[in-house]
């Protein structure tokens, strides 16, 4: 490790670090340690409590404060003489562009979510600086490198799209914890306290054609001087007694299911008011909204317990009582957040309500809060092992002795006695639309999808442009920036609202859309192929696109189909890995070789009225574990 | 209520982990007693990585001055001598280590490794060894092994681009998920003295090339009575000659010589080799506490210039 190459190639290098989290702060010491001089280093995220336990450069009086400005601060003093530029802002504002980062020889990547990392993945490549990307998840991990024109970009292949379940699986048909948990957390919710305009799946299933409109839209209404009490009971006994009724009904849903069981307030709660057991008005007024909690009203402790049917039905009316009786003014614009307390108690109650409906197992309120908070499973031990691997790989880069490039796994359990295993990078995927110019293919009806269709479905969510262009032929269909006027954005947003063969210049069977993000400096062009029917559960955007690298929604997570992956002994070997029950796998595309874990977003697309359970983002990203066992997918050992 | 139920804080702090590992072997964690000798890169990153886990305590012993190869890869120590003169590696660390979770506590005791009696490693759960000589490494798992209680004995040792991490439990029982289900194992390890007194030419020809290595620099420390890691370019043409008086009769290409040199000229440690060692027996260790999961047994071998990371049983 000690020859003079090495050295100098550490002393002259400047270096860009993008997030300092869990990896980000591990990594900060070790680059500092290896004798790194000149380290820039952007995060957007502030201190929290929950960051402690692993970034360790972080202590209690820092919470709230900047994570990029304190972890320099921390690493300057057993490193005071280096240099470390933070950056307290998002690596997606246009201040860093493609000029600031050419002046960088590596970009190391902490990141904790897909956008953010296809954003760094575009400009590195447009750019022309090589990037080491990285990832965790509990024991697992993995370090990739990507250098333009060498291995792959971190585009090339299939990342996990956020999980989506069908709309009757949550309205319906739940099998599992978290479908009861997307249905309290989107549709129920967001019905009683979210966006009153919003578009809500929680009647339009449930309760079919056999209910009148009108009499579904008043049901959730809390009616003029309504009792809260009776109020809460009354949506209680609707969307857990009356509904689970009108389901039942459907026979034909249940041929071949356990039938739900309808819960009503009279079988679970005494007749006694539960306002004794509150003490609403001892607390009332004067505290914190934010501390408002059902449990501490109810006496009840701790997160890990798993609560009774009973309990759960208690929290769920002395919740909804407390968010009216103390955070009235809050709804109506109320969305969920893992950090609000009161919000996690109605939901992780009225996810076990829904669950003893269905015969489905109970969870504490901590495995609750988990699951609908999307909270990565984070430790500090695989952070500082990964962070070892990243500054191993950013030194043969800026070396360029690209020949012992390695993309490193870290494994929970050995595969081929290694916990540590390298793998040779794949080389540029050809038909990668990133990398390459590989046009993509739209399948959309061009006789009703709009053009806003287009921008929004395809270029913003799925290709993860932030400022796109839209070109047909020479003619400008779509533009977006700050220096426009008024009277083009206007003209614009009217020609986003027509459909897409009418526009002047029609988009039709046939078109090449040029699409252009000025930010990112990428440039892909779409082939438009107009088809007449999509089916609305498995095509529920109504638009197929292909040649693009983010794999097919999973709708189910089947089974746990976990796979003992050592003892095998020939060179080239089948590589499983075991998959933890929150890790998703994703069957991705066919590869040559094979990769087995990517990383995924924790972060991406907060859809309003999609039912998804990724939604919020927190620190270090998922591994996913690629179940792709059709492939014979094999893995050269050097 | 009772108090064996985590506290508020505790679960505040440790949320993320306590998803990881649950919250049964956090409160095992909060109730473990570590030792560690030997605070250089690698065993600053383990106690960083095992404070912020949450354990009970964590003692430190190593009354070494500061040096700059102490300066290089332990980033608990601050380069100012205003501030390290006079103080020990093991109180320069503590002071660090304190800050990290005012939940552990962090201690140090003075005195020499070797003279510890057994007595005093019965009041841990786990005693990691460091840049400690063969002798003394054998004498302390002995200890280890004499109490009545299990006490875990690791040995922990990076140079230049390898690390290596040695693994003794005794007979530790654990659970472990399979298919959903929860089952219970038990494994049997060898002391350490066995574990590198296995006849070579018994060993698999794909054994670690790392293991044959440091076997041979441990014998010639000993012959020659040097410190633990007191190698330099100097001593390279004895290395050779003792790894071919040890490799008899054996095809010499267990171990290139080119990694013999590189070990005995730059025996110091290499930061990020000393986070990933660092790190794996951090894992480790709370593997061994909360006796969950598959512990590795009973050699830990990474090399970064092939950048494996392997386990062998040995
Ligand atoms: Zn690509």
């Amino acid at each position: 490790m000690a020859s003079d190459k090495h050295f100098s190639a550490i002393k002259g290098a400047k270096v860009l670090m993008v997030g300092a989290g869990g990896i980000g702060c591990e990594l900060l010491k070790t680059l500092a340690l290896s004798d790194f001089q000149d380290i820039h280093i952007i995060d957007m995220d502030t201190i929290e409590v929950s960051n402690l336990n692993r970034q360790f450069l972080f202590r209690q009086s820092h919470v709230g404060q900047s994570k990029a400005k304190v972890a320099r601060d921390a690493v300057l003093k057993f490193r005071p003489h280096i240099s470390i530029t933070p950056y307290h802002a998002n690596v997606k504002d246009s201040d860093f562009d493609l000029d600031f980062f050419k002046q960088f020889n590596v970009v190391l990547n902490g990141l904790d979510n897909l956008d953010a990392r296809r954003h760094v993945n575009r400009l590195c490549l447009a750019a022309e600086v090589p990037l080491v990307e990285s990832g965790t998840t509990g024991f697992l991990g993995q370090v990739t490198v990507h250098v333009k024109g060498k291995t792959e970009c971190y585009e090339c292949q299939p990342k996990p799209a956020p999980k989506t379940y069908p709309v009757c699986t949550i309205t319906s048909t739940p099998s599992k914890f978290v479908h009861c948990i997307v249905w309290a957390k989107d549709l129920l919710f967001a019905k009683l306290f979210g966006d009153k305009n919003q578009e809500n799946d929680l009647n339009v299933r449930s309760g079919d054609a056999s209910s009148s409109s009108n009499h579904v839209e008043d049901v959730f209404e809390r009616r003029n001087d309504e009792n809260i009490e009776h109020y809460g009971k009354r949506i209680y006994d609707h969307v857990f007694g009356y509904n689970i009724e009108i389901a039942l009904s459907n026979e034909e849903t249940w041929k071949n299911r356990n039938k739900p069981k309808p819960i009503y307030t009279r079988d679970i709660l005494d007749n006694e008011p539960t306002q004794q057991n509150g003490n609403v008005e001892k607390n009332g007024g004067t505290s914190d909204p934010s501390s408002v909690s059902a449990m501490a009203s109810l006496g009840m402790k701790n997160p890990q317990d798993i609560w009774s049917l009973k309990e759960n039905s208690r929290i769920f009316i002395e919740a909804l009582k407390l968010f009216f009786l103390q955070r009235e003014e809050e709804i109506g614009n109320l969305t969920f957040d893992k950090d609000d307390q009161l919000a996690v108690e109605f939901v992780t109650a009225a996810a076990n309500i829904r669950a003893s409906s269905f015969g489905i197992a109970l969870h504490s309120l901590f495995e609750a809060k988990g699951i609908a908070g999307n909270i990565v499973h984070a430790v500090a031990t695989t952070n500082a092992v990964i962070a070892g691997l990243i500054v191993i790989e950013a030194i043969k880069v800026l070396k360029s002795d690209s020949k012992s490039y390695r993309m490193t796994y870290c494994l929970e359990h050995p595969s081929k006695k290694m916990l540590l295993m390298p793998v040779e990078p794949f080389e540029p995927n050809k038909s990668c639309y990133v990398c390459s110019e590989t046009p993509l293919t739209l399948e959309i009806n061009t006789n009703r999808a709009k053009l806003r269709d287009i921008i929004e479905k395809v270029v913003k969510s799925k290709l993860g442009m932030n400022a796109p262009s839209i070109m047909h032929g020479t003619e400008v269909l779509y533009e977006t920036g700050d220096d426009l006027d008024k009277d083009l954005l206007a003209a614009y947003a009217a020609k986003a609202d027509k459909v897409l063969s009418e526009l002047n210049s029609p988009v039709i069977g046939g078109t090449m859309l040029t699409i252009n993000d000025l930010y990112q400096e990428l440039r892909c062009n779409i082939n438009i192929k107009h088809r007449e029917e999509f089916d609305e559960e498995k095509e529920p955007d109504g638009l197929v696109l292909s040649g693009w690298t983010q794999a097919p929604s999973l709708v189910e997570n089947n089974g746990n189909k976990s796979v003992d992956n050592a003892g095998s002994t020939s060179e080239a070997s089948t590589l499983e890995v075991e998959k933890d029950d929150e890790i998703e796998i994703v069957a991705g595309k066919k590869r040559k070789l094979s990769e087995d874990v990517i990383p995924s977003n924790a972060g991406e697309s907060k859809g309003k009225n999609k039912l998804e359970v990724l939604d919020d983002e927190d620190d270090e990203d998922l591994i996913m574990l690629d179940g792709d066992s059709g492939a014979n997918k094999k893995i050269r050992h050097q | 209520m009772d108090g064996e139920e985590l506290t508020e804080q505790e679960t505040a702090l440790y949320d993320r982990q306590i998803r990881v590992w649950g919250a049964d072997a956090q409160r095992r964690l909060s109730k473990a007693h570590i030792l560690v000798y030997g605070l250089k890169g690698t065993v600053a990153e383990f106690c960083k990585n095992i404070v912020l886990a949450g354990v009970g305590s964590l003692t430190l012993v190593d009354d070494r001055e500061v040096s700059e190869e102490a300066l290089s890869a332990n980033f608990l120590i601050p380069p100012d001598e205003n501030v390290y003169a006079g103080k020990t590696l093991a109180e320069l660390s503590c002071d660090s280590l304190k800050d990290f979770n005012p939940m552990v506590r962090v201690s140090v005791e003075k005195g020499d490794l070797s003279s510890f009696n057994v007595e005093f490693f019965s009041k841990f759960d786990v005693v990691v060894v460091s840049c400690s000589s063969l002798a003394t490494k054998k004498l302390v798992n002995e200890k280890c092994r004499k109490l009545p209680k299990r006490v875990a004995f690791y040995t922990v040792d990076c140079k230049d681009s390898c690390g290596e991490i040695f693994v003794d439990l005794q007979v530790h029982r654990y659970s472990k998920k399979k298919n959903d289900e929860t089952v219970e194992c038990e494994l049997q390890y060898s002391s350490f003295e066995e574990a590198i007194s296995v006849p070579w030419r018994t060993l698999p020809r794909k054994t670690s090339k790392v293991y044959f290595a440091m076997r041979v620099l441990e014998r010639f420390e000993e012959a020659e009575g040097r410190k633990p890691g007191e190698v330099s370019i100097e001593d390279l043409s004895g290395v050779l000659k003792l790894k071919k008086e040890l490799f008899v009769s054996m095809n010499e290409s267990h171990i290139p010589d080119s990694l013999l040199e590189r070990l005995v000229t730059n025996a110091r440690e290499f930061p990020p080799v000393c986070a990933i060692i660092g790190g794996i027996l951090g894992q480790e260790v709370i593997k061994a506490i909360s006796g969950k999961g598959d512990p590795l047994k009973n050699f830990f071998f990474f090399d970064a210039t092939d950048g494996k990371g392997i386990i062998e049983d040995i």
